[in-house]
């Protein structure tokens, strides 16, 4: 241990410092000052005072807080829903073709290389409910419609959910797409002989020999649809009636939607809480599945 | 040597880092000051050019200051976290309703002193004097224009539906069927109101108030919520009759002001509710054919609570900014936004600049200072105003018979966020229940009065 250090160790350091110093500055330093300004009242320019738990006491008080969890608890589970068999269906299905394997992969993925902000701002284009809106015409044509997408609060979510799913399914094709050729063609050539469905194929063999990776997307899936912001954000604003206020745009309310200096105690107070449910939700998910993941 | 270079690297990246954090530089006695100030976002290139012509008037003027403009325009959203990040220009603008708590909080710089050497410092209309000053009258933020909300409407849209563009509506009931008329003629919408970002429970108020109504009560230091009335009830039940009895509200229910604005330049909505002048913005941001353009006075119900809400806007200073820089922040604002109202030469020199480059001028206002002040300076600028003024007329007859209420003055925008709510799901919701909405914003808006 000793002679290492001495051996290339301070080169090695030298080398990790401007890594740990911009990790330190912009990643630890801030979550430092969040944890501690959940503690406290301030405005960010007088100083800040502190107030014990009050901030926590106020946002389970507040009664848009159950709102907002129902919410993103609807659409982390219609993400499951659609987002989760998407990617894996294009996949096996993708890794099946022979011809252009390449072109659907990139015409998969195209969607995670548009900006998210250009893809939602052109979504909300095609969502326009009157007859003429695009989507609305193409329904139109067969008789379905109009929808009134984003300007009704029953249909709303979904409507996130859908543009979510196409911008996300892209990377986790490609994960599968990888993971795929890692599959041992042994197995399929066994089955084969068996005179196997496609179907059996894929239930027998490809899923279980995915289930590793599957387990990792799906926890990575509930994480990520718990933090969902950009869509609601720049969609519905959290609208109509707070049916698309999700946990994440609670806290930027929190934060900066009154002009003068928001509840930055209140939103940091909530975001910790947020994060400790993950972190927990994630640990439990990785003891509870720890078995299956081998094979 | 070779783990210096690293070491060379990580100190010189710690080094910028610590650089960049702290950007609150001293001032040189008296070199060069260089000051930002905040311009519209999204301007076509004749404003751009309209505003660059008047920093060079401004810099040639003044040789020791630097102009910066910076794109910045004042949303309840995006406004704390460039306060709190420090983001914000020099010399940037607020609504009214924002002034007193800056103020109070010391987040933005005092600048009385230089304000109260200005020459008109004491011809400020009182009322919108009071908007900038703080509790013992020093004016820490100077008013630079002033407006009363105004019902907009689209004249060829109007032609087009069969009404007549010079008698455009002077009752609510008028409004509601002029909107079902444009609906059913043209299918456009006949009618659209803003209902996101805060601006449902401003557009919600400004009806309130011309129904007769307020929504909130001050005795003493209690501020009472009024939500729950028989007017906000009579707004909303009109509201809901448009959208859902006449279907006349077109597909959008959620608005911000900017989306609406550009809507209503499209061509996609018959009428609206908004500022009084807007017109500025909604022709050079938002690409307006001005002979489409109609503006009249809000009608107001038959009792003498009914007024028009109004407000204005404020510039100040940052509470960064050192001396130099308050004082050629003070030398921007009297420059940019005021010595066009009060003096001859400078209004002659500014409409000038900006008729050049096609930009508006002489859209309608209300006065800052007072009304002589106002009507003389309207003169000043007579031989260049390039705005249809024949179309302006039914609001610029009667703005100023009209009452004007201020804004509602606590927890101001947190109210306008609960209302926000409450429009959307009237206009979104077939079923919803008025009473108790309006019930529970009351609630609410009591417990946020209640708390501050």
């Amino acid at each position: 241990m000793n002679s290492r250090i001495r051996g290339g160790g301070l080169s090695t350091l030298v080398f990790l410092l401007p890594l740990l110093l911009v990790f330190g500055i912009f990643s630890w330093i801030p979550i430092g000052r969040a944890v501690l300004m959940s503690f406290q009242e301030t405005n960010l320019v007088t100083p800040s005072t502190f107030v014990g738990l009050q901030n926590f006491r106020d946002v389970l008080a507040d009664p848009l807080l159950w709102t907002a969890i129902k919410n993103t608890l609807y659409f982390a589970f219609l993400a499951l829903l659609f987002g989760y068999p998407v990617p894996l269906l294009a996949a096996v299905v993708m890794s099946e073709v022979r011809r252009f394997k390449g072109l659907y992969s990139a015409l998969a993925y195209l969607p995670v290389v548009i900006p998210p902000v250009v893809a939602v701002l052109l979504w909300k284009f095609f969502y326009d409910a009157s007859p003429s809106g695009v989507f609305n015409t193409i329904l139109g044509a067969v008789g379905i419609g109009p929808i009134s997408w984003l300007q009704d609060s029953a249909i709303a979510m979904p409507s996130l959910v859908l543009e979510a799913t196409w911008a996300a399914a892209g990377g986790t094709v490609i994960i599968y797409l990888a993971a795929l050729t890692g599959v041992s063609t042994d197995l399929y050539e066994a089955a084969e002989i068996d005179r196997a469905s496609i179907w059996r194929k894929v239930w027998h063999i490809t899923l279980p020999q995915l289930r590793g990776i599957l387990l990792v997307t799906f926890i990575l899936q509930i994480v990520g649809t718990a933090q969902v912001f950009l869509e609601p954000f720049l969609f519905t604003g959290g609208g109509p009636a707070n049916s698309t206020t999700t946990l994440l745009l609670l806290i930027y309310d929190y934060a900066f939607a009154n002009s003068l200096g928001g509840e930055y105690g209140m939103a940091t107070a909530l975001s910790i809480m947020l994060a400790v449910v993950l972190g927990v939700l994630s640990a439990i998910y990785f003891r509870v599945t720890r078995g299956w993941s081998k094979s | 040597m070779k783990t210096l270079k690293p070491l060379a690297l990580a100190i010189a990246l710690a080094t910028a880092l610590t650089a960049c954090s702290s950007s609150t530089e001293e001032p040189k006695a008296d070199g060069p000051v260089t000051l930002k100030v905040a311009r519209d976002p999204g301007l076509d290139k004749g404003a751009i050019a309209a505003f660059d012509e008047r920093v060079a008037q401004f810099e040639k003027a003044n040789p020791g200051i630097d102009i910066a403009p910076q794109e910045y325009n004042w949303t309840a959203t995006t406004f704390t976290a460039q306060l709190a990040g420090g983001t914000l220009p020099d010399v940037f603008t607020v609504p009214f309703t924002d002034g007193r708590g800056l103020i109070e909080r010391k987040q933005i710089a005092d600048i009385s002193g230089l304000v109260s050497a200005l020459p008109y410092a004491t011809k400020f209309n009182e009322n919108v004097a009071k908007a900038g000053q703080a509790e013992d009258g020093k004016m820490w933020a100077v008013p630079i224009a002033a407006y009363g909300q105004a019902l907009h409407y689209n004249r060829a849209l109007f032609k087009q539906a069969g009404l007549d563009p010079d008698k455009p509506p002077a009752t609510w009931d008028d409004v509601r069927a002029a909107a079902k008329q444009i609906a059913e003629k043209t299918g456009k919408a006949g009618y659209a109101q803003l209902t996101t970002d805060n601006t449902g429970g401003w557009i919600l108020t400004t009806l309130d108030y011309a129904y007769g109504g307020r929504t909130e009560k001050i005795e003493a230091d209690k501020a009472t919520a009024e939500l729950d009335t028989p007017e906000l009830t009579s707004v909303l039940q009109w509201l809901k009759d448009l959208r859902w009895s006449d279907n006349s509200m077109g597909s959008n229910f959620l608005y911000d002001w900017g989306g609406i604005n550009q809507a209503f330049a499209s061509g996609q909505v018959g009428m609206y509710v908004s500022g009084g002048g807007n017109y500025g913005s909604l022709v050079t941001q938002n690409a307006l054919k001005p002979a489409d353009y109609g503006v009249t006075v809000l009608p107001l119900a038959g009792k003498p609570e009914a007024g028009v809400l109004g407000g204005g806007t404020l510039a100040t200073v940052s509470a960064k900014a050192n001396a130099a820089v308050q004082a050629a922040a003070v030398k921007w604002i009297d420059f940019f936004y005021l010595n066009k109202l009060t003096d001859k030469d400078a209004a002659a020199l500014d409409a000038k600049t900006t008729a050049a480059s096609k930009q508006p001028v002489g859209a309608p206002q209300l006065p800052v200072f007072d009304r002589a002040t106002y009507d003389e300076s309207l003169g000043w600028v007579k031989s260049y105003v390039n705005v249809p003024l024949e179309q302006f007329k039914p609001y610029t007859d009667k703005m100023f018979d009209q009452q004007l209420v201020t804004e509602p003055v606590r927890s101001t925008q947190e109210v306008y966020k609960l209302l926000d709510p409450v429009v959307q799901s009237v206009l979104t919701n077939k079923d919803a229940d008025i009473a108790k909405l309006l019930k529970n914003a009351d609630a609410e808006a009591q417990a946020l009065l209640d708390r501050n």
